[in-house]
Order: C-alpha cells, then structure tokens, then sequence
C-alpha cells in the first residue's frame, strides 16, 4: 500500500508504473515503424509481456491478488499463445514480406507523436481531481488505444490490422490496471474477447487467402462493390 | 414595459371573457338538448361510413362460387362500388339534414368521449381555475368528439359535397371499382377531423383523410403519371404531418399535456411557443390546402384522380384543411394573439391567389386548370382568413367578422362550386374521350344539362354578380377594403397591395372561366370524338342539378348562409354579422347599403326579358345562313362539315395574350418556335414552357440537396474497410479535439 494513495515522483511505486507504462507507449510506436510482419508479431509480444510486468506492479502496489491473475493472463494468452498462433500463421501463408502501409512510416510517426500529445492535453486537464499515477496512466493507456487505431488504419494487411486492433486492447488493459477497484471480471471478458477476435480473424485469414492469394482487404472492396 | 403590461392585461382579460362565454352560449335553452343528440348522430355517421368502407372490400374479394371467375369478379366489383357510393350517398343526405337543422337551432356545443382511444393515458382532468372546462369529466384518454358551429359549418360543405361525389361515383366508369371502398373511408375521415374535440382525434382523422386520398388518386395506378402524382401528393401528406403533430404537441404542452381541446382552450400558449405553433401549423394545414409554395402537388394529384375524387379533394379536403388552420390559430391559440400574424397569410394567400389564376389561363387540361383555379380561391380565402387574423389582434371585432364570415363564404361557395365543375370535368371526360381543350367544343349541343350546371359554377368561378362566388368574393373584398385601418403604416400598405392583388386574382379566374365555357363547351367540336359526346348519366345530372341548385340558394341568400356561420364568428373574434347580414341584403356596415343578391337577380332577369322581348319584336320574321367568320381562313374542304375546327380561337389561343403579359415573370414562361428551313415540308412547331416558381424556389433546391445527402450516404455506405475505420479514427480524434480545446479556453 506504499504507492496507491500517496504516489508522487521520486516514490518507488509511481516512478516503476509510469516507466512500464511509458514502455508500453514506446513499443506501440516500434509497432508502427516496422517493415517485417514477424518483427511486428514479436514487438507486440513484447508490449504484451511489458504490459504484464506493469499490471503485476499494481498488483504487488496495490496489494490485488486480481491484478496478478489478469497480469499472468496477460502474459499466457497476449505474450505467448496470440504471437505463436500468429507465427505459425504467418509461416503457413509464406507471408514474410514486407509490411504494406498506407500512409509512409515517418508520417505515421508525426501522427502518432501529434495523438500522444492530443491524448495528453485531453486527460491531464479533465482528471485534475483524481491521483496523478492514474491520470498519468490514463493518457498513456489513451495514446496507446490512439496508436493503435492509426496502425489499423495505415496498414493494407489484415494481420497488421489485427494487430493494431490487439494493441488497442492492450492499451485498455493499462488504462485499467492503473486504476483502483477494477473489477477482475472486465478484464477476464474483455480478454475472453480479444481470444475470439483473435480466433475469428485467425479463420478469416484463409478464408480471404483462399479467395484472393492475398491478405490485402483491398480486395474484399471489390466484392462489396458487386452489391451496389 | 407598459405595453408589455397592457397587452398581458388585455390577455388576461380576453382569456377570462373566454371562459365565462363559452360555458354561456352552451347554456341557451334548446340548442344543449339537442346538440349531443346530433353529435351522436354524427358519431354514427362516421361509424357508418367506416362499415360501409369494410362491408365494400369485403364484398369486392369475396367472389361468389359458380359463374366464371371472371365475370364474378367483375360482378364483386361492381357490387363493391354500389355499396360504397349508393351508401356513402344516404350517410351523407342524412348527415346534411342534421348539421342543417343542428345550425338552424342555434349551433350550441356538445363534446362526447368514445370509450376507445389512446391507452395508458390517464391524465386527471386538468384543473383550471374555477373549473372552466366545457364539461367536468375526468379525462382517461379517451377520443373526444366535439361539435360547435365551425365544425358544424364545415360539415355542412362536407355532407353536400359528399353526397354529390357518391352519387357521380354511382355512375362513374367501371375502372375506379378497384379503390371503391377508401371513398367512404375518405369521407369518415373528414368527418372526423371536423368532430375532433381532442389533438389525437384531430390527427388521426387528418393522416387518416391523407392515407385514404392517396390510395383513391392511386385508382389509374398503371399509369406513371399518376405513381408520379400520388407520390407527390404523399410526400406533402407526410411533410403536412410533420409540422401538424408537433405543432399540436406544442399546444398540449402548454395545457400540460391534456389532449382535449377545452384544455388547450383554457391555456393558450403564449409568446414563442406560439409563433412556433402559428408556422408548423401555417405550413401542415397549408400543405394540404394548397396554400402558395406548397400548392405543387396540387393540379397533377388532381388530374391524376377519378373525376368525383377530385371534386371531393378540391371541394372538401381543402376546406378541411382550412378548418384545421382556423381551429388552430383562431380557436386552440386564443384570442390574444398579435397582430402580425395576418401578414404571413396576407403574403401567401395574395401570391397563391394571383399564381394560381395566371396558372388557370395556361393549363390545357381542364382537371388541371380546376385544380389551378382552386390555389387561386384557396389564396382567397386565406387573405381573408389573414385580415381576421390581423384585425382581432388589433381589437377591430367588427371587421374581423366580417372578413372571417367572408372567409367562411367563399369557402362553402368554392366548395360547392368546384365540385360541381370537376364532377362535370369526369362526365366530360367520360362522354368525350378526353379532358384536353384542344380537342374538346361544342360540348353544349350534346351535353346540354352538364353544360347548364357548368355554366352555373363557371359564373361563381368567374365572381358574376347573383352567383355564390360572387357573395364570398364580394365580401371578401369588402374587408380586405376596410383593412388599411388595422395596424401601422406598413401593414396598411401590404393590405393595399393585397387587394390590388385579389382584383387580377378575380380578373384572371374570370377569364379562365370564359377560357373553360368558351372552349370547351362552345363552338365546334375540335375532335370527332368531342362531336358525338354523350350526356352524363343520370346519377351524375342528378349531383350536378343538386349541387346547382345548392349554389343558387347560397348566391341569392348570402346572408342567410352567413347568419348560419353567426355562432362560429361570435366564439372566434366576439363579433357577429347579424346586424350587417339580412336575409336580402349583405352589408360591409351597419346601416349601410349592401349587396343584395336577389334584387340583382331581379333586375338580370329584367333587362334579359326586356332585351329577349325587343329582339323579337324587332327583327324581322325567318333567318338566312351564312358561313361564320373564319378569321380571315378560307373557306373550309367539303369533308369538313363543321368548318375547319383548328381555324378557332382555341384554348392556347386564349392563353398566348395573358401567357406574353405575365407568363415571362411570373413563371418563366418560355416559346420555343422551331421553324423548318426553306425547302423543308414540315412543319412549323411552337412549344411552350412553363415551370412554376414554388417549383423553382423550393422543390428543385430541396429535390437536389436530398440527391446529394442521399449520393454522400451512398458513399458512406460502401466505403473500404480501412476508410470505414479512419472515418470513425478522424471523428474520435475530432471529438477529442474539441474536449481538448475546451479544457483549454
């Protein structure tokens, strides 16, 4: 109970969070600037595993025995099994190659710099009331979630798209562990979510590979349009 | 401040008068005995109309087993439409004895609540100060039926017009069995809106008159102009009820949300909830009554419908809508209400007025022009309704009678008129073939009782002076006149040029009305077709006869129809016309000479005997007879024994001068002439465009701004996936954005 009600800088229990958090943040940016779909898979593993280490932090600050189970959940299904399943996916379809973007890498950079600073003057302000670890946290968490969404957006493939998507979901998972009396059975159905997501985008994938030759969802446009 | 004070005053006071009045005149011995009797009588008018609208489509599917299926089917139909129009035509006879002997007796008010209506709406009754309501029961949601003399009135326009429509319908063509059983479905409605005592009642009749009118346009449904004009007419339908819902919302609002309108009465809205109120009910009521920028749906919607539907829309529906918009801003809105609220009307009554003749000039189908000439007397009326409205809020009771009475007039006039002529455009359509003036002439020889009774409506179309057109224009006109004494400067003005207005309004529906006789009923037939027409049927003469004979009493005693409006004007603007309106003689002033009808009758009749007498006795005995001018053509091929029809003065012929005059401005009126080269063999060939200018001003701009959000929601619709989602992305991060900024300032 050292850090929850009195964090400050200089204090163990902030300064250890707000690291975590802020390397959650760094890797979402690794994330957009990429060019191989394996490094993406393993730099998202790596925010995973990060993202687990923070959660079992707030477990030990807060003393939470919940926050140790959705930190091991963290780490078992987003730090092992997603990026294994979405390796071996990646070694069935031989789609080694390159990252297609939509928009050039270092745009998406300038962009992501300008939503962490959006994220930041949208949170500090509207939480002058609450702790500063939580609204610290809180506009990580929603620079992650932002990131995230541009990475769905900037990238042609579907598997990038999946894993911007999952990004978000980690980015909501910080924002929840940073604070208090979140209860255990939001981040057990938001996980149970994500594994389904995972699952139905997983069977997706051939789907779509086996109709085009492609994951490029450009293509899923041109069904679409015969039904105009 | 001290206006302020007064004119809260002058409301508190006008409500108070209010409330002890109308519970007063409810209590004049004899008219309350009878009034819930007749109320009664008329709630089962509109049951029985309801059921013989069900017993004809059930009679019109159930095909009999036995004959060929065929004939059966055809027997069904016929079956269906007797039922319907022979039924219709008894309700409705019966219905005009009643709301005749009700306004003869004095016209006293009578409410009933019906034990079906909306559920779950239990709202106690409301409690006024004192008690005020017209009746102390309880209000449990109930749909309420009232009757005073408005809806008496308006009834009674309705109850003729109906009958006279069923009766056409009897012998109308076979090819409008299909939608037989909406015609009485559509008079049940009209009934019901004019019984309305509560919003709910009101607005169920109203949507319910829409929705009825629009599958009876739908008869000739196989043809596209017709789809056209139906959807039309229901996409103003549903525009109509967009302002009309909420605008009695508004007014329930006000009367916390009791439906009734003894409670709205007791608690007019006040300030801006009643300018609110004034423009949504302006533009729903106006919408269906073919008030100016919204008259567009009115001549194709009306071309498009069988000939006694027409007269029903024209002559009755119209008029309902009217009732509406005087119920609305006359009664539920109270009588302290400013004065400006006349000049909106004033505006579009006096535009749809001068638009609407003009248009009557130009149109070559004679359905179309009907329907034009209605915008024109619609316009009319609504001036009128206007300078009521202006000079009560000005505390000028007496002409605000005189141009509400006036109001109320032309309206039973126009009413009775207009269904006459467009009963007589279905015969003429079904005896010659064809409702188009270039192909129709000399329609009298072989239609001579439809051309009479023509010519008995033309001459209140055209305001000739013993007709009934004439009274309601004539008193029209004579409140327009003593207008300039309402308000400041401006207003007096505005009503300058409003009748201004009105006169080439009455100028041109008088030559539109020359331009229909003239045409269609003179001369020489322009079609062989047009040569051997056939009379109407009997049931149709019968309904023309009867709804002539209904003019001529209305035209040669005015006052005597005003006196039955008396009630209706002492409740809305506390001044009556029984010191002005004798049974003989109509005068703008006490103790000023009038108009009287029946000694212009007198005196017409008089110089028409003398000159028939000196015509007689001095030409000389036998006649010669001698080719007729041909306008300077020469003489016509042996194999045309009538002369060349097309050497006549035609229907376009007459509109040119008027076409050149006003067309050009008014509505961009456009010659196209497409001469042939030297050389060439064929014809010449003039066409002309004309495009109205509501349909210029607002339709078109609406049409395309629906056309783009349409093609920009298409194009939402089909985005890619990754567009999708940076759609949702840029909204989020606007969003965002903006709270940012927010936090900032």
């Amino acid at each position: 109970m050292m850090g929850g009600l009195q964090p400050g800088f200089g204090a163990i229990g902030y300064d250890l969070a707000h690291l975590l958090g802020g390397a959650v943040l760094v890797l979402s940016f690794a994330l957009l600037y990429q060019r191989r779909l394996t490094a993406v898979i393993n730099i998202y593993a790596m925010q995973s595993w990060v993202l687990a280490a923070a959660a079992a932090w707030q477990g030990w600050v807060q003393s939470s025995a919940e926050l140790y189970v959705a930190a091991l959940i963290a780490l078992g299904v987003k730090g092992l099994a997603i990026p294994l399943a979405l390796h071996r996916i990646v070694r069935r379809l031989h789609i080694h190659r390159a990252v297609e973007t939509a928009l050039g890498i270092f745009p998406s950079m300038a962009v992501g710099v300008a939503l962490v600073a959006l994220a930041i003057m949208v949170v500090l302000p509207t939480t002058m009331q609450t702790q500063v670890l939580t609204r610290e946290d809180l506009s990580l968490a929603l620079s992650v979630v932002l990131l995230g969404h541009l990475m769905m957006i900037t990238r042609r493939t579907a598997l990038t798209q999946v894993i911007g998507f999952m990004s978000i979901e980690n980015g909501l998972i910080l924002g929840a562990v940073g604070v208090q009396g979140m209860p255990l059975v939001v981040e057990l159905s938001v996980a149970v979510l994500v594994m389904v997501g995972a699952v139905v985008f997983g069977v997706f994938f051939f789907r779509i590979r086996e109709n085009f030759q492609s994951l490029d969802d450009s293509h899923l446009d041109q069904v679409g349009g015969a039904h105009r | 401040m001290p206006r302020a004070g007064r004119f809260r005053q002058r409301r508190a006071d006008c409500i108070s008068w209010w409330c002890e009045t109308v519970p007063a005149l409810c209590a004049v011995p004899g008219a309350i005995a009878l009034s819930p009797v007749i109320l009664t009588g008329f709630a089962l008018v509109v049951a029985a109309l309801l059921g013989l609208g069900a017993a004809s489509a059930v009679v019109h599917h159930h095909i009999p087993a036995g004959a060929t299926r065929r004939r059966a089917a055809a027997a069904a139909a016929l079956a269906s439409r007797r039922i319907a129009a022979l039924g219709s035509l008894g309700v409705c006879g019966l219905g005009f004895l009643l709301v005749l002997t009700y306004l003869l007796a004095g016209a006293g008010t009578a409410t009933i609540t019906l034990p079906l209506g909306l559920p779950g709406l239990g709202v106690p009754g409301l409690g006024v100060a004192g008690g005020n309501l017209l009746d102390g029961t309880r209000y449990d949601g109930g749909i309420t039926l009232a009757l005073d003399g408005l809806s008496g009135f308006f009834l009674l326009l309705l109850m003729a017009a109906g009958a006279a429509a069923s009766a056409a319908a009897l012998d109308g063509p076979g090819d409008t069995d299909a939608t037989a059983p909406f015609l009485p479905v559509f008079l049940a409605a009209m009934a019901l809106t004019l019984l309305a005592g509560d919003a709910f009642a009101l607005v169920l009749g109203f949507e319910l008159m829409s929705l009825a009118s629009f599958a009876l346009i739908l008869t000739h449904h196989d043809d596209a102009t017709v789809r056209a004009a139906a959807l039309l007419y229901i996409g103003m339908a549903a525009l109509g009820a967009a302002c009309l819902i909420p605008a009695l919302a508004l007014l329930a609002d006000g009367a916390g949300w009791d439906l009734r309108f003894a409670a709205i009465r007791a608690l007019p809205p006040e300030g801006w909830r009643a300018t609110l109120v004034f423009v949504l009910a302006l533009v729903g009521a106006g919408s269906k009554a073919g008030l100016a920028p919204l008259h567009v749906w009115l001549p194709p919607a009306h071309a498009a419908a069988p000939a006694h539907v027409s007269a029903l829309m024209s002559g009755a529906m119209t008029k309902v809508a009217l009732y509406l918009l005087v119920r609305v801003l006359f009664d539920l809105c109270g009588p302290a209400q400013p004065v400006w609220w006349g000049v909106p009307l004033l505006v579009l009554g006096a535009g749809g007025a001068v638009l609407g003749g003009l248009r009557a000039n130009l149109e070559n189908d004679i359905k179309a022009l009907l329907a034009c000439s209605t915008v024109e007397n619609i316009g009319l009326i609504v001036i009128g309704l206007g300078v009521a409205l202006a000079a009560r809020g000005a505390d000028l009771s007496t002409l605000a009678a005189l141009a509400l009475g006036g109001a109320l007039l032309h309206a039973l006039a126009h009413g009775l008129f207009k269904s006459l002529l467009f009963i007589a455009a279905g015969a003429v359509q079904h005896g010659a073939g064809t409702r188009l003036l270039v192909r129709l002439g000399g329609l009298i020889h072989r239609m001579p009782v439809t051309t009479v009774c023509v010519l008995v409506g033309a001459a209140s179309l055209a305001g000739l002076p013993p007709s009934a057109g004439f009274a309601g224009e004539w008193t029209l006109f004579q409140a327009v006149l003593g207008g300039p004494r309402i308000g400041n400067l401006g207003l007096q003005i505005l009503i300058c040029v409003v009748a201004a207005l009105m006169a080439l309004a009455a100028a041109l529906a008088a030559a539109a009305a020359v331009r229909l006789v003239g045409v269609a009923f003179l001369g020489r037939p322009r079609s062989p077709r047009a040569a051997a027409a056939d009379e109407a049927g009997p049931r149709t003469r019968d309904a023309l006869t009867g709804l002539a004979v209904a003019l001529a009493v209305v035209g040669l005693f005015p006052g005597a129809v005003l006196s039955l409006a008396e009630p209706v004007l002492r409740r809305l603007v506390s001044a009556g016309l029984d010191d002005r309106a004798g049974l003989l003689e109509v005068a703008a002033q006490a103790g000023m000479p009038g108009y009287s009808a029946a000694g212009i009758a007198l005196l017409g009749a008089l110089a028409a005997g003398l000159v028939l007498w000196l015509v007689r006795t001095l030409t000389t005995p036998g006649h010669r007879d001698a080719p007729a001018w041909d306008g300077g053509f020469g003489a016509p091929p042996p194999w045309l024994p009538f002369g060349d029809p097309l050497t006549q003065y035609g229907g376009a012929s007459f509109a040119q001068p008027l076409r050149r005059a006003l067309g050009g401005a008014l509505l961009q009126a456009d010659e196209i002439v497409d001469m042939p080269a030297p050389g060439e063999t064929r014809p010449a060939r003039i066409t002309v465009e004309l495009s109205d200018p509501a349909a210029w001003w607002l339709f078109r701009p609406v049409a395309e701004l629906r056309a783009r959000l349409s093609a920009f929601a298409d194009a939402i619709q089909f985005l890619t996936i990754r567009r999708t989602l940076s759609l949702m992305f840029t909204v989020l991060v606007l969003f965002l954005a903006v709270v940012a900024l927010m936090e900032q300032l």
